[in-house]
């Protein structure tokens, strides 16, 4: 029983990973993956970053949502609170746990390793509104994962993101010196690329685990 | 625009919609298109287009959200205290977006299902916040109004440019009606087969970059290395 929900969340990660990337197959997260792409350091620093807060906030959101959103998730306060629905409310909540939890991974981060603080600067504050971090929370309540499924997910797709953000600034140094027409430059070329890369990611859906 | 010579101009109220409302509108739809040259809002702009249907009312969604909440912030600019105003800004953009997505879960139910989880991230689409944080913050309710409606509408003409050409290339129909005749099909005998790379994610990447090249070059920005 233990070694098949192992051997399941593995095949979770691996998924979340490469199968179905959460910027290369659902596009999430692409604003900063275009903006911070230009060079290489920079771009493990925010995919550091990204994995860093997406593994902390799958797990407290999926806390959230069944201890306080979902119908009957309040029936831990007594029996009038049974039918209580709040999952309206989903939005304002995650989005405010994540922004919480930025500024104190930022707090955390400055007091115990100015050095990593220093490398990521200006990036934390932008994970906020880094649509992979909503996104694979959204994910995570429409698909009813369990606590550990959650867990996995947020790390798996984080590091997902990390691979594709990485390999595209890796990329984006070589296109430096390349000859592109001028308006395919910059953007244009970037998007190419990364279909390149997409395709290449879609191999991995052959793999059975 | 052009003032008449006989007629000198009078000093008054400026008009309701003059040459800046005029601005706020049209820019963003060809010269500060806020995907190909803001490089915002793409987030959400590739996974909704695969059929035309769906991205229609993802582009309604948008330009509902974005327009309010430019408005409602430039309402509320002088009393947002600056070190927290993004968390304002936030609760705003999220606030809106649930009662955009109640609606669209009250009226075109099944719809609001295929779209799944991109209404809800229309809160971190960064055109809202983009554009609530550089124009919002620092102008009118109705410039911000037009402004927001103008960048939506600039979103999602090019969204929509995507989304029919993935839905002709990648399933031959547009809205559900069948473009490609059906004779022309292999399995009917003639020589056409779908492409099935458009219905997946590599081909919206590839094609978003060949209309950002096209519209780059007719448009003439180019960028620097």
């Amino acid at each position: 029983m233990l070694a098949q929900s192992v051997s399941e969340l593995i095949s979770l990660a691996i998924k979340s990973i490469f199968v179905e990337n959460i910027l290369l197959a659902f596009f999430l997260g692409m604003c900063s993956y275009l903006a911070v792409s230009k060079r290489v350091d920079t771009a493990i620093g925010l995919g550091i970053a990204v994995t860093f807060v997406l593994t902390i906030t799958a797990p407290v959101n999926w806390f959230i949502h069944n201890y306080i959103l979902r119908q009957g998730a309040m029936s831990w306060l007594g029996d009038s609170f049974k039918d209580l629905d709040m999952s309206y409310l989903g939005l304002i909540f995650f989005i405010g746990v994540i922004a919480a939890l930025v500024q104190i991974v930022e707090m955390a981060i400055d007091k115990f390793s100015p050095k990593l603080y220093a490398a990521l600067g200006i990036f934390l504050p932008l994970i906020a509104v880094n649509c992979a971090i909503l996104g694979a929370t959204l994910f995570l309540v429409e698909r009813d994962y369990t606590l550990a499924q959650s867990a996995v997910f947020g790390f798996g797709s984080g590091l997902g993101w990390f691979l594709a953000i990485v390999s595209m600034a890796a990329i984006r140094m070589k296109l430096r010196t390349a000859h592109i027409p001028k308006p395919l430059r910059g953007l244009g070329i970037t998007f190419i690329v990364t279909g390149l890369i997409a395709m290449s990611f879609m191999t991995f859906s052959g793999i059975q685990l | 625009m052009t003032a008449t010579l006989d007629a000198p101009p009078v000093a008054e109220k400026p008009p309701l919609f003059g040459k800046k409302e005029k601005r706020a509108v049209l820019d963003p739809l060809w010269d500060n298109n806020p995907i190909a040259l803001q490089v915002l809002g793409i987030c959400s702009a590739l996974a909704v287009t695969i059929k035309v249907q769906q991205t229609l009312i993802m582009c309604a969604a948008v330009i509902a959200v974005v327009s309010m909440t430019n408005t409602i912030i430039s309402l509320l600019r002088k009393m947002i205290p600056n070190n927290i105003r993004i968390i304002v800004q936030l609760v705003v953009i999220s606030s809106v977006v649930t009662i955009v997505s109640l609606f669209l879960q009250a009226y075109v139910f099944d719809a609001s299902k295929q779209l799944s989880v991109f209404v809800g991230l229309i809160v971190t689409n960064c055109i809202v916040m983009g554009r609530a944080e550089a124009f919002a913050m620092a102008n009118g309710p109705f410039r911000s109004f037009l402004d927001g409606f103008g960048n939506a509408v600039g979103y999602a003409w090019i969204l929509l440019v995507v989304s029919v050409l993935r839905e002709v290339l990648g399933a031959g129909t547009i809205l559900g009606a069948r473009v490609i005749p059906q004779s022309w099909y292999l399995e009917h005998g003639g020589w056409y087969v779908n492409n099935g790379l458009m219905v997946l994610a590599p081909g919206a990447f590839l094609l978003l970059g060949i209309i950002i090249w096209v519209q780059r070059s007719i448009s003439g920005y180019s960028e620097a290395h």
